[in-house]
């Protein structure tokens, strides 16, 4: 999962939730992306994130403290 | 067991529902308004003799056979063209019409063959049981003189006799043998609605020709075979009967291609498959079928299948044939080794929308439960996932609304990228049906299909959008209904949120949605979007359907959430003859969505953090589930490349070549260490698998099917697998290796599972199926036999929900590098990747994919019909032979994805709906110019496969 593409399919979902209303819109990103991406996903988008969100829509940083953090994996 | 006798009342039920009260041969009959004599007898258990008259097509009336006599009437009427009348007395059978019934019979032995022995129809004949039930003992006028049956006459060439034709591959016509009874010019007509056949000539000179009287491969004959079915005598006649003989036993089953989910009647000899007959009591073909479903079951016994279980260390070694205990064993501790060393979720599964609703219940319950995580996923990914998240955000189920029957009701159909003559045939010709009695179409549609005209049709509207421009058509049509006050208020207020309506219908009359301004982006007139508009809103039931064309974009969700919306809008849901009707590709997609395949749900649509619903399974399964989401499709190949994901097990599944840019797919492959792939043949992807598990065909496995009404219908076992086991058998064995000790002796059972863990099987079982033929979930306590018709009175998820759907254009943008659109899509006679339909004669219609351009961009290429052309995008290139046709738009070119040697999905991109991930296969840019043959990957494509598929020679014994 290469960063741009993470990054990309994060603004798609951003993209679509701007038509919400402003109230709505980032925490609709937020569950899409609680609902529908893996651990491992959520985690490189975190790392993106702290990485300075480098090609971030801001509404996918304004969404980021509703996304899940990933739980350490169960042996 | 024995053969499947149905009834043949001769002519079509009436629809009425007055009743008509008559007598017949003494008994009282009552029977609906408008029905037929011949029928009406039938239904008290009389059999009228008959030779034009069969129940599939309407009454003609000339065979003369059907003869009846009616107190205080004159003469004697026909009795398939004589309606029912209230207190009628008919005889059946009098002197009279004895002694006119043979004389009818023996003008058509005067001039038919005598070759009843060595007939392929011997036994299975009409006009033979014709002439027993009539009494023919003699045949005055002798067999000489005119007639169409001998090649010479004294001698001479006999002018009337035709030459048998056998240039169909899977039946003959033989016009010495016919009668002239029209049944397969009418069947071609009302059933299948393709008008090939016709009668020639007038008087004695009559003939059955197809075409232009071409040969029957020759003319626009489809194959479908109702002129087969519809046939009394040996004239028409399936090749396999005249190699093998009649069947002599037969079980009801499904047909495992498309997910129109037809009955047939697998008729048997022995283990012999003879013939597939479409099943008049299948409620979704309503004894129709097409050239796939009927004959194109070959690939059964092709030498290429596989039947024995192989492993190989690498990719680059030869397989080895080996015991399915050795690889079971193996691939068991390669999946413990690969777990033990990279962790729980480096393990996935793909379930297949080929295989039955419980085998793929049991593949996700191995994902879930065995290996322990939820990284499960199907084909579904690629087609209709989108279907999935739209239609659970807006109506609350993931599911058509509607039976097929209920096309008999609509008014106004609109078509958005579906082409069903080719992808749902028997579907379309019940659309076709319908639309000949009036009703109206819509298409919306790159390509000019079919259905925008063709005999007996025509399209009100065709909208010929450029591709990725739904979104925007969709909304303008949106909008030509919010301002033109043609929505349907009372409906919305009673069923739907009125604020999110109101909040979408501002968001709809906004003139930036205008058909106007819409009309810049698609390319598709104003006038004709604002006219489909107000005449899917205003002629009465409307229906949508649509395929793929509407969910394989960037914005496919979207797309299906904007389909919701006007339907909504428009008051059309909820009652028969409207609804939203997404045409699933599989067999089993429907099925294998609602079994729990994606990674995210549960059996039931049930999202995998509810945990109320892992409590269900974890009870049952005595496990603890993984409460995250797991990979799809694409993730796990992402992760594969990045290294945190090393092994699969792919039931019936061929990604390396139905899944979009290849290259990526085939690196994701390469990098894993343990592929397992479990089918009948070495596809593409088996091409990097490590273990090869041989699968078995709908023929020999137990199960149901689920089609796109929700139907759930049996599979039943005609024949043992040829490889030893059922599909779920090698699953359970696979299961049992990882030590997870299942015990399911039966399909049954299984299904008994998913009915007490799914609230919407609650009331399925194989039993109500045996009563009832099948059900169309939801089936509980609420809905004892099923549903046909979903959200009657109020939606599943309570008030309709309005999404505002903002067009949003693809990236994947034409310029000067790739200036046209590819989309792809089917053909009639083949099927999907192809496994099954390239290992059969369909061959014949469509040996290779070629891809189709308009006259104008060929021009300016230098490309003529049948050059080999070079397609690339920015992913890949291939090349393939240029078919050139307006049926494209100049700026569009399209291909069809049935071949390997093609690899369509070498060009496709990356890109994908913002939901679900569906790859965007409609859309994407590319650059066609001539060039001398195959590309050099696929020159490199085909020598790795051929390398991969090696099988070493089994070691000799010691002597």
């Amino acid at each position: 999962m290469s960063p741009d593409k993470l990054a990309y399919m994060a603004n798609q979902i951003a993209t679509f939730f701007k038509s919400r209303p402003e109230d709505e819109a980032a925490a609709g990103v937020a569950d899409h992306i609680n609902s529908f991406w893996e651990p491992r996903m959520r985690a490189k988008l975190f790392e993106i994130l702290e990485n300075g969100a480098t090609g971030l829509d801001p509404l996918v940083v304004e969404a980021a403290p509703m996304i899940r953090q990933p739980k350490p994996e169960r042996a | 067991m024995s053969l499947i006798h149905e009834i043949d009342y001769g002519t079509p039920a009436s629809t009425s529902e007055e009743a008509v009260t008559l007598t017949i041969d003494g008994f009282e009959v009552t029977v609906p308004v408008g029905t037929s004599l011949m029928r009406a007898a039938a239904e008290a258990g009389i059999q009228v003799p008959k030779l034009c008259a069969t129940d599939m097509v309407k009454s003609f009336g000339s065979c003369r056979l059907c003869l009846v006599e009616i107190e205080g009437r004159r003469g004697t009427p026909a009795s398939c063209t004589t309606p029912v009348a209230p207190d009628m007395v008919v005889h059946t059978q009098t002197p009279r019409l004895k002694e006119i019934r043979r004389g009818v019979m023996e003008l058509y032995i005067s001039d038919h063959p005598l070759d009843c022995l060595t007939c392929a129809a011997n036994g299975d004949c009409e006009l033979q049981d014709m002439a027993g039930e009539v009494g023919l003992r003699d045949v005055r006028y002798g067999y000489d003189g005119a007639n169409h049956v001998k090649a010479r006459d004294n001698g001479e060439a006999n002018p009337r006799y035709r030459p048998k034709d056998e240039s169909n591959p899977y039946f003959t016509f033989d016009p010495s043998k016919c009668i002239v009874c029209s049944r397969c010019v009418r069947a071609c007509e009302e059933v299948q609605g393709t008008f090939a056949l016709t009668i020639e000539g007038r008087g004695f000179g009559s003939v059955v020709a197809a075409g232009q009287d071409e040969a029957f491969l020759a003319s626009e004959c489809v194959s479908c075979g109702a002129c087969v079915q519809a046939c009394p005598t040996a004239t028409l006649q399936e090749k396999s009967v005249i190699d093998n003989g009649l069947p002599e036993h037969a079980r009801v089953t499904t047909c495992a291609y498309c997910g129109v989910g037809c009955s047939f009647k697998a008729e048997m000899r022995g283990e012999e498959l003879i013939r597939m007959v479409p099943y008049k009591d299948g409620k979704a073909n309503r004894g129709h079928s097409c050239v796939k479903g009927r004959f194109a079951y070959g690939y059964a016994n092709h030498k290429d299948r596989i039947l024995n279980p192989m492993i190989r260390e690498k990719i680059t070694d030869p397989w080895r044939e080996v015991s399915w205990e050795e690889a079971l064993a193996h691939t068991a501790s390669e999946f413990r080794r690969i777990q033990h060393q990279y962790g729980r979720s480096a393990l996935g599964g793909i379930t297949s929308s080929r295989c039955t609703n419980e085998e793929t219940f049991i593949v996700q319950k191995l994902v879930r439960a065995g290996f322990g995580n939820n990284n499960v996923d199907t084909c579904a990914r690629v087609c209709h996932s989108p279907t999935g998240y739209g239609l659970k955000t807006t109506f609350g189920t993931s599911a058509g609304t509607q039976d097929f029957d209920s096309v008999e009701k609509t008014d106004v159909v609109i078509l958005i990228g579906a082409n069903p003559t080719d992808g749902h045939p028997v579907f379309a010709s019940r659309l076709k049906k319908r639309l000949r009695e009036g009703a109206k179409l819509i298409v919306i549609d790159p390509r000019r299909i079919d259905l925008v005209r063709s005999p007996h049709i025509e399209a009100s509207y065709h909208l010929p959008l450029k591709p990725g421009s739904n979104v925007a058509i969709l909304t303008a049509l949106a909008h030509v209904v919010v301002t033109e006050g043609l929505f349907d208020e009372a409906f919305i207020r009673e069923r739907c949120d009125w604020d999110e309506f109101q909040d979408w219908a501002t968001f709809v009359s906004d003139p930036r949605n205008s058909p106007e301004e819409v009309e810049k982006i698609s390319g598709v007139p104003a006038a004709a979007i604002r006219g489909a508009a107000r005449l899917y809103a205003t002629g009465g039931n409307g229906a949508v359907y649509y395929g793929l064309g509407v969910t394989e974009h960037s914005q496919g969700s979207t797309t299906v959430m904007a389909i919701a919306n006007l339907a909504m809008a428009t008051g059309n849901l909820g009652r028969p003859g409207v609804g939203v009707n997404p045409l699933r590709g599989q067999n089993n997609v429907q099925g294998s969505c609602d079994m729990g395949s994606f990674p995210h749900e549960l059996p039931g649509y049930r999202h995998i953090s509810d945990e109320a619903t892992r409590d269900i399974f974890e009870k049952l399964w005595n496990v603890t589930l993984d409460d995250e989401p797991g990979l799809r499709i694409p993730n796990m190949l992402d992760a594969a490349v990045d290294g945190s994901f090393r092994g699969i097990y792919i039931q019936g599944e061929d990604i390396l070549q139905s899944d979009p840019d290849t290259k990526h797919v085939a690196a994701g492959l390469a990098a894993m260490e343990c592929v397992v792939v479990h089918d009948l043949f070495l596809n593409e992807t088996a091409n990097y698998a490590h273990v090869f598990l041989p699968g078995s065909t709908f023929l020999e496995k137990d199960g149901t099917f689920t089609n796109a009404e929700r139907r759930i219908n049996r599979v039943r076992r005609v024949m043992a697998p040829k490889n030893g086991y059922a599909d779920w058998e090698v699953t359970q064995l696979l299961a049992n290796a990882l030590g997870c000790g299942w015990n399911y002796t039966h399909p049954r059972e299984i299904m008994a599972e998913i009915a007490a863990t799914t609230p919407s099987f609650a009331g399925v079982t194989y039993e109500l199926l045996e009563k009832e033929g099948s059900v169309q979930w939801p089936c509980n306590d609420k809905a004892p036999t099923g549903t046909p018709v979903m959200h009657v009175g109020g939606f599943q998820r309570g008030k309709g929900k309005f999404v505002v759907t903002e067009y949003v254009a693809t990236d994947e943008k034409t310029g000067p590098r790739f200036p046209l659109l590819l989309t792809t899509g089917r053909i009639l006679t083949q099927y999907n990747v192809g496994a099954q339909t390239r290992r059969t004669a369909n061959t014949v219609w469509h040996e290779e994919d070629r891809l189709e351009i308009h006259p104008h961009d060929a021009e300016q290429r230098g490309i003529k019909d049948g050059d080999w052309v070079r397609l690339a995008s920015r992913s890949g290139e291939t090349s393939l032979k240029a078919r050139i046709t307006d049926r494209v738009a100049p700026g569009v070119v399209y291909t069809t994805f049935h071949h390997p040697g093609t690899q369509a999905n070498v060009i496709t991109t990356d890109f994908s709906d913002w939901a679900t991930n569906c790859p965007e296969y409609k859309v994407t840019a590319v650059q066609v110019a001539l060039s001398n043959g195959p590309s050099d990957w696929q020159q490199e494509y085909e020598e790795q496969a051929r390398q991969a598929r090696r099988i070493a020679p089994a070691m000799e014994a010691a002597e």
